[in-house]
Formats: structure tokens, sequence, C-alpha cells
């Protein structure tokens, strides 16, 4: 039962992280209809950029845990929301109105540019920082001795998880931005006719999924302290998993998909074979497919006729 | 009414669009032969023809979809040409020009309900107001004072076009004469100042296209803004048109008041064939 719990504990913080890459990737394909394969490697550039502003703190001489990570946060948003908005712009816009697979094929090249360019800037051997965030609460103990720990990481964690889906609900449903996103998800050419402008929700919308992983790479730098240039891609596989788990396209969906994605890792790690945790998470990916391809909670697409 | 005379008519203050040798050529068919006509502000412009006569893409040229082989679109505000349409993107059409259309097959975001609808018309204001999303999340009295003036638009137009009670139903789930009221609802939200309307009255009942006749009168006098009307119903042109412009093959064949295009040879030729000669 202990076990299971820090198993649980353990799953949850892995599938925050996931939740908030895979919301990326909904909120593309739910806008222009397409895979954005350069994700992963957005979240990747995202982790580094957390590396690089901790860095810089150590040689600032800012020792203050919490404006450490402020400063992080910071300085990690704002340059992938530019990757972001970069790669849209290189990759996508001038690909619009094009067959669906031109797109496809020059997100696939962006992704390889992108984590090419971190190997040859950063290097390729993987990169530590000490951790930042240390200790936690003992919320149990076995007879056997088997310590339950909830740390502080974890909480911070799951925490900011739950405020950015808190605040990203409210936009999406209440303001004009939100709306005139889901107004271009429906009928783009419609939405252009009653003044949106489309190109711009379109970047803003690439901008807000950068923005996320940003912070899911943040966390991931802080949760295990190494990152390297290939992290992006294992990551955002399963982000992408998560999210057609959850129903591709919807909010609430690439969240729940997310958890259950780093539940169903931590399990099998916990229970099975850590070498094999991967082919559990891809297996589900499989079986959706299969038996359930519009998620858990997709909606179907129903032809009024 | 000879067509040359029309064409030449001279715009003046209450002028609202010009069309000035408009051509539209898909690669060897050319569905738009060198039209020329203007439209009034405070009147309703009919538009009218056999099928495959032009409307629909002349209405495409309008709004942006297409842009023009040849021709020229001057958009007149109080008197002095504003804008050229056919040099604009188009979501700006919309924005600056404040050009708004309906479809002819519908297209309303079905997805989103009924007031929302009217909501994303008001889009540019509300995204000015919420300083691009920020002030908005924050929800600053300035932003939401928008927003509750929109939200009182959006109710008013409800209300004139009687679908009030249907505020938070899904757009989609409308029956299809309500979705058409809301396609017109729709598109005077976004405040324009000429409204391009594609067969309004498609496939609505007697009483329906009624209603939208005295709707589209009364958004002409209120209002104060320019109607085109393509439409198939002769009841409703003939009804309210001020002015009618008949186009056949791309071609304009005739311009002038409904009785003066009712009379019109060119027109009778074109809608019921040419009588043989003994």
């Amino acid at each position: 039962m202990e076990y299971f719990t820090q198993q649980l504990i353990n799953g949850l913080t892995l599938g925050s992280i996931y939740g908030l890459i895979a919301i990326g990737y909904t909120m593309v394909y739910g806008i222009i209809g397409m895979i954005n394969f350069a994700h992963g490697d957005v979240y990747m550039i995202g982790a580094f950029q957390a590396m690089i502003a901790f860095l810089i703190c150590g040689v600032l001489g800012l020792t203050w845990v919490p404006l450490q990570l402020a400063l992080m946060l910071i300085v990690a948003v704002i340059f992938t929301s530019a990757y972001g908005w970069t790669v849209e712009r290189i990759a996508y816009r001038p690909l619009r109105g094009s067959p669906r697979l031109a797109p496809l094929i020059s997100a696939i090249g962006m992704s390889i540019v992108l984590s090419n360019y971190v190997q040859l800037a950063q290097g390729p051997r993987p990169k530590p920082i000490p951790p930042v965030i240390r200790g936690g609460f003992q919320i149990m103990e076995s007879e056997a001795g088997f310590v339950v720990q909830l740390g502080y990481l974890q909480i911070v964690i799951m925490l900011l998880t739950v405020v950015l889906m808190a605040i990203f609900a409210y936009l999406i449903a209440k303001t004009p931005l939100g709306r005139a996103q889901r107004a271009c998800e429906q009928d783009m050419k419609m939405a252009s006719l009653l003044g949106v402008n489309v190109d711009r929700t379109i970047s803003l919308t690439f901008v807000m999924g950068a923005g996320l992983a940003a912070v899911a790479g943040m966390m991931v730098t802080l949760y295990y302290g190494v990152n390297d240039f290939f992290m992006g891609f294992v990551a955002g596989i399963k982000a992408f998993t998560a999210a057609v788990l959850g129903g591709i396209g919807s909010l609430p969906g690439a969240m729940l998909g997310g958890i259950l994605i780093g539940i169903i890792e931590a399990m099998w790690s916990a229970y099975f074979s850590t070498e094999y945790k991967d082919v559990a998470a891809f297996g589900i990916l499989v079986l959706v497919l299969i038996f359930r391809p519009t998620g858990l909670l997709g909606r179907p697409e129903v032809e009024k006729v | 009414m000879s067509v040359t005379a029309a064409a030449m008519a001279e715009p003046d203050h209450t002028s609202l669009l010009k069309v000035t040798h408009l051509t539209m050529r898909f690669g060897g068919l050319v569905a738009i032969d060198d039209v020329s006509f203007v439209a009034r502000q405070r009147e309703i412009t009919g538009i009218i023809g056999p099928n495959g006569a032009g409307k629909t893409t002349l209405f495409n040229c309008i709004t942006g979809f297409y842009k023009p082989t040849v021709g020229r679109l001057e958009l007149f505000r109080d008197g002095k040409v504003a804008y050229l349409l056919e040099q604009m993107e188009g979501y700006a059409i919309g924005q600056k020009a404040r050009v708004a259309r309906t479809f002819q097959n519908i297209r309303l975001f079905a997805g989103m309900s009924v007031l929302e609808n009217l909501m994303v018309a008001q889009h540019n204001k509300l995204m000015l107001a919420s300083g691009y999303t920020i002030f908005g999340v924050l929800g600053l009295p300035a932003y939401r004072k928008a927003e509750r003036a929109a939200q009182e638009k959006a109710v008013h137009w409800l209300e004139r076009v009687g679908l009030i009670d249907f505020a938070d139903m899904s757009a989609g789930n409308l029956p299809y004469g309500a979705q058409r009221r809301l396609e017109i609802a729709r598109a005077m939200c976004t405040d324009p100042t000429l409204l391009c309307l594609d067969e309004p009255a498609a496939g609505l009942n007697p009483r329906e296209s009624a209603e939208l006749n005295q709707l589209l009168l009364s958004i002409r006098d209120e209002y104060g803004i320019g109607v085109l009307l393509i439409e198939h119903d002769m009841s409703v042109v003939m009804g309210i048109s001020d002015h009618i412009i008949v186009l056949d093959y791309g071609k304009k064949i005739s311009d002038g008041t409904p009785a003066e295009v009712r009379n019109d040879p060119a027109v009778i030729r074109a809608y019921l064939g040419e009588e043989e000669e003994e």
C-alpha cells in the first residue's frame, strides 16, 4: 500500500508534466488540424532555457530559491515562446493552404533542426544541475520501514500545473482570444470575414503551447536535474500519446491523458520493468487508436444529414 | 434603361461601393466580365441573374476571397474613397472596411453558442479593450465594461431576430430559418457599412421570407447602411430592392429600378430565352 501510494505520487508528478506538453499538441491540432511534431523539441528548448537561467543565477550570486525559480520561469517562458512563434512563422505559415502532408514534413524538419542546433550549441553530453528544491513531507511509513515521501518539488509541480490549467481553461472559455481560437477552429475563412486576424490567432496558439512546454521543461530540469538535446523526442511522443488518449483537440482531455500516461508509466516501472516503461505508454497509444480513436473526452465528428 | 448610362453614373456623396471594370477569370473561364456599378448607402441593391451568372463570384471578390483579375473595388466613406478592397487582406476587409457577408450555405460556428457567435463578431473591439487578452485575464474594469457592452449589443440583435430564448443553445442545433436570421444578426454585430447577403431567403417559407423583408428594410432605414442582396426569390428582390443589377454569363445586362429591370427585354431574354423569329 505504501509502495503504491509512492508510485501514485510519482506518477501524478510525471503526468502533470506530460499534460502540460500535451496541451500544446492539442491546441495546435485544434486550430489547424495538424500535429506539431516540433513541439517536443520546443519543450527541450524550454528545459535548456531554464537551465541557462539557473546558471546565470549562479553567476550573479542569486541564491534565494524563490527568486531563482521565478527567474527560470520567466526566462524559459519568454524565450521558448519566441521559439514557438518562430517555428510557426518559418515552418507553417508559408505552407498554409497547401496539402496536409507538406506542413507535417516541415514540422519534422523543424524538429530535427532544433535538436541538432541544441546539440551543436550545447554539446551532445547530458548537462546536470544541482537540485534546487530538496526535502519534503513524510506522509506514511510502513512496518518494514518504507517511507512514502511527498517532495516539496512535487507539490510545486502539481500546484503550478493546476493553476496553469485553471488559467487556460478561463482563457479559452471566456476571453476574446479564446473565442477567436474556437472560431478559427471551426471555420477559419468565416472568422477572418468577421475581422478576426487568423494568422495572429494561430501564432498566439503556438506561443501559448510553447509557453506551457517551457514550464514543463523547467519542471523536468528541476525534477531530474539532467538535460540533453535528445530529451524532446521521447517526451514529445509521450505527450502526443497523452493528447490522443485524452481526445485530441480537447484541453481537459490532454490533461487527463497526461496524468493517466504518467501514472501508467510509474506503475509499470514499479511493478514490471523500468526498461519497458515506454512500451507501456506506446502500447496505450496503439490500443486507443484501435478501439477509441476519438480518445476519452474527444467528440466524434458527427455529420448532420 | 441603357446599360452604359448606368455604368457611367458618377459617384456622389451617397455612394458606398463603386465597382469598375471588374473581371474575374479562372483559367479560360470568365466568371465576371467587365462589370461596373455603384451601390449606395441607405439602399438595397439587388443582384439577380440565372444560375452561374457570377453573382457569388462577385461577392467573393468584394469580400476578399478572390483577388480580381482586373478592376477596382472602391469603398467610400463620407463621399471619399476610403479603401480599395481588391488590395486588402481578407480579415482587414471585415475589420477596417467593415464589409460583412452571409453565405448561401450557412456558415455559423456550429459548435459555439448562439450568443458566442455574436461575440466573435465583435472580436476586434474586445481584443483592443482587453489589451490583447492580458487585461482580460486580469479582469480589469475597462475590459469588463467592453465585454458588457458587447453582450448588450448581442442581446439587442438576438431580440431583433427573435432568438433571445436560444442564446445559450449551440448554433448548429437551431432550426434552418433561425440559423439564417442568426447569420444576419452576426453580420450586423460587426458594425458593417456594407452588408452582403447571399440568398438569405433560400429555404425559408413565405411567412419567414416576409419577416426577412421587414428585417432588411429596417436595417436599411435605421442603420443607414448599404445592402447588396443576391436572391432568387423574386418577391423578395422586387419587393425591397431600391436598385437592381442583372448579370448573365458574367456580364451586366441591366441596371435600374425594379420596374425598369422587369420590363427590360435583355432581362426577359436571359430568363425566358429568345423568341424565335418567324
